[in-house]
């Protein structure tokens, strides 16, 4: 049973990532030097923590449109209270614990948002978060006068050792992933909530008379995904200690792409945290090999991304069909 | 708190734009309405220009009580075609200031606002065809490409290796990149790399760090815009090869000129691209209306180089770019 899931539909993904890999050491001697790996990796950081929640939220049957302007938001949010509790708390360990607290705070409060629209007022989770994404987005942009919301400069040289530094060699972004994605992957597998999704999922109406808390399950993800957002950005503000209009585009769909390349169903009902992670893996990688090798003409990067990113999916879509899945 | 004040300003800027519609028709005095459509703030140099419009606006109605204005800012090409729309049927304006979202969708609605006689100024994207704008005022992105290529013909030995970040890719772009090129023709620097950074401080983030992992030696960056020379500082800082390279940027940020006037080693030198090219547009257009200065023609905004001597001049500490 083990052997026979191991063996097929997994392999798609993963076995994209091997082969791009291989390309990436074949192309490029610094591909494999651990400067090069800790980029790749503290990149996908933010992209992978949002990913996984993410993967509840598809999981459970619903999708979330908004977290890259969520993200952008946060960051917005986070830098203000930040410059502006400077004067009383001073720069220090306070100012930097007061400013990730803001940011799980606005992160849980915009998942409620989203879930409670989705739940309590039943619309469509593509539409309450198309309006929402398009709300953090002018949001930011307001609260950036246009242009960009800079953390003070000492402040963030205080803060700055949070993206940078690390234990052993591995940077905070990279551990902190790492942790999620074991979270994850113990959340799905082996809880109650995990198995919950995945019935909602496959068939709500079947899940509430097993007297599954749909409503309440349903916005737990989104919630969750909210305060995951509001973790990446805790971890993104330190990188380049700013935020604008520009912040966190598209990251939405990146985060949307690399759930269903990692093996989870759009539509529902089955969910795969570490294919997840594979599939984030995967676009960050495509994204550096073509900078480390000059390839093709740089006006051809989001082709090749959209073909690896289609492949990845048919491989697996093929194999996973054979299986009956 | 500045987010309260621009909230006040647009109020009160939308309520005495409304006011000026219904008052325009029962004034005795001639009173003129310039409607004013640029493209939203979604990055640093269109916050800046969206900055300087609204500044623009408010000290030109102070000044000339005859002289009304309508902004309207446009996320899409499609949008930016409705405002026109509207600005016709609805506000009855006289003159239109116009910074063209894309050329080709705007061209027919700008043409038809030239057609029903009023005076038209094109701001730094050249429409489709020729003739319909009275006056046309932009930036020279040939200079701006020109300029940072002589600083670094000037400035580094023949064998020097650079990088380059390129920007979204258009067509303002590639004039930028290719007369960038002509000017280092023949000096001996190499180009290592290009890629898009497309305008974005993470995207050129993202690419520097490549970079840095794929070239041992790297001895110039020419960023190609301010909000790209920020991702770039933050990738080389995390290298540790601060000392190893300088950076040109290009636009005119306020950061950025505050580290030439503290002559940062790191930005020796920067090429302007002033967002506020279109308080010149504005300007220019309002003379029309108040004055018999002939306006009409071409108005090319030269890019200069921002050196520590003269970075005072090109300083504005309260826009937001």
């Amino acid at each position: 049973m083990l052997k026979g899931r191991l063996s097929l539909s997994t392999l798609g993904p993963l076995a994209a990532l091997l082969v791009l890999i291989a390309l990436g050491a074949f192309l490029n001697s610094n591909f494999l030097s651990s400067g090069n790996i800790t980029n790749v990796l503290a990149r996908s950081a933010f992209i992978g923590m949002i990913a996984v929640g993410m993967t509840f939220v598809i999981t459970s049957g619903g999708l979330d449109l908004s977290v890259g302007s969520m993200a952008a938001f946060i960051a917005g949010m986070m830098i203000l209270a930040m410059n502006a509790m400077l004067p009383t708390l001073g720069i220090g360990v306070p100012l930097v614990l007061a400013g990730m607290a803001v940011a799980l705070i606005v992160g849980v409060l915009a998942g409620l948002t989203n879930g409670l629209l989705v739940t309590r007022a039943r619309i469509e989770p593509f539409i309450v978060t198309l309006g929402t994404m398009g709300i953090f987005r002018s949001l930011v942009t307001w609260l950036a006068d246009g242009g960009t919301i800079s953390l003070d400069f000492e402040a963030r040289q205080f803060y700055r050792p949070v993206y940078y530094d690390g234990i052993f060699g591995i940077t905070w972004p990279i551990i902190t992933f790492a942790l999620v994605a074991v979270a994850g992957q113990v959340a799905m597998r082996h809880t109650r909530f995990g198995r919950y999704c995945e019935a909602i999922g496959s068939n709500d109406k079947v899940a509430r008379y097993s007297a599954v808390k749909v409503e309440w399950v349903r916005l737990m993800t989104y919630v969750m995904l909210g305060m995951l957002v509001g973790l990446a950005t805790i971890l993104y503000v330190p990188r380049l200690g700013s935020a604008s209009g520009s912040t966190g585009v598209l990251w939405e769909l990146e985060a949307i792409a690399a759930v269903i390349i990692g093996g989870t169903a759009l539509k529902g009902g089955y969910g795969r945290v570490w294919g997840t992670v594979v599939g984030v893996l995967i676009l960050s990688l495509i994204d550096n090999i073509l900078n480390l090798a000059d390839l093709v003409s740089p006006y051809l990067n989001g082709a090749i991304q959209g073909v690896i990113i289609v492949l990845a999916v048919v491989l697996q879509r093929g194999k996973s069909s054979a299986e009956g899945r | 708190m500045k987010r309260r004040e621009f909230f006040g300003a647009t109020a009160a800027m939308a309520v005495t734009a409304g006011l000026a519609a219904t008052t325009a028709a029962v004034a005795q005095d001639q009173t003129y309405t310039i409607g004013v459509s640029i493209p939203s703030a979604t990055h640093g140099f269109m916050g800046g220009l969206n900055w300087h419009a609204q500044e623009t606006i408010k000290r030109l109605e102070a000044t000339y009580p005859q002289l009304k204005f309508v902004l309207a800012t446009a996320g899409e090409a499609g949008k930016q075609v409705n405002d026109l729309e509207d600005m016709m049927a609805t506000r009855n304006i006289d003159g239109l200031v116009v910074l063209p979202f894309e050329s080709e969708p705007l061209t027919g609605p700008v043409k038809a606002v030239k057609d029903a006689g009023k005076w038209v100024t094109v701001v730094d994207r050249g429409l489709a065809i020729d003739g319909v704008e009275d006056l046309y005022v932009a930036g020279d992105n040939t200079a701006f490409g020109r300029v940072a290529g002589d600083y670094f013909k000037a400035n580094l030995p023949s064998g020097a290796k650079i990088v380059v970040l390129r920007g979204i890719p258009t067509t303002l772009d590639n004039e930028r990149v290719d007369a960038f090129q002509k000017a280092i023709e023949g000096s001996g620097i190499e180009i290592l790399d290009m890629q898009h950074g497309n305008w974005n401080r993470d995207d050129a983030f993202t690419v520097m760090q490549d970079y840095l992992s794929k070239y041992p030696q790297i001895d110039a960056v020419w960023a190609a815009d301010d909000d790209m020379a920020m991702g770039v500082t933050e990738a080389i800082a995390q290298a540790g090869r601060t000392d190893e390279m300088w950076i040109i940027g290009g636009a005119g940020m306020k950061e950025i000129v505050k580290r030439i006037m503290d002559k940062d080693p790191q930005f020796p030198v920067d090429v302007t691209y002033p967002p506020a090219l279109i308080s010149a547009a504005i300007e220019m257009t309002a003379l029309r209306f108040v004055s018999d200065t002939p306006v009409y023609g071409r108005f090319i905004i030269g890019s200069t180089l921002i050196t520590p001597e003269n970075a005072e001049r090109f300083y504005y500490p309260d826009s937001p770019f």
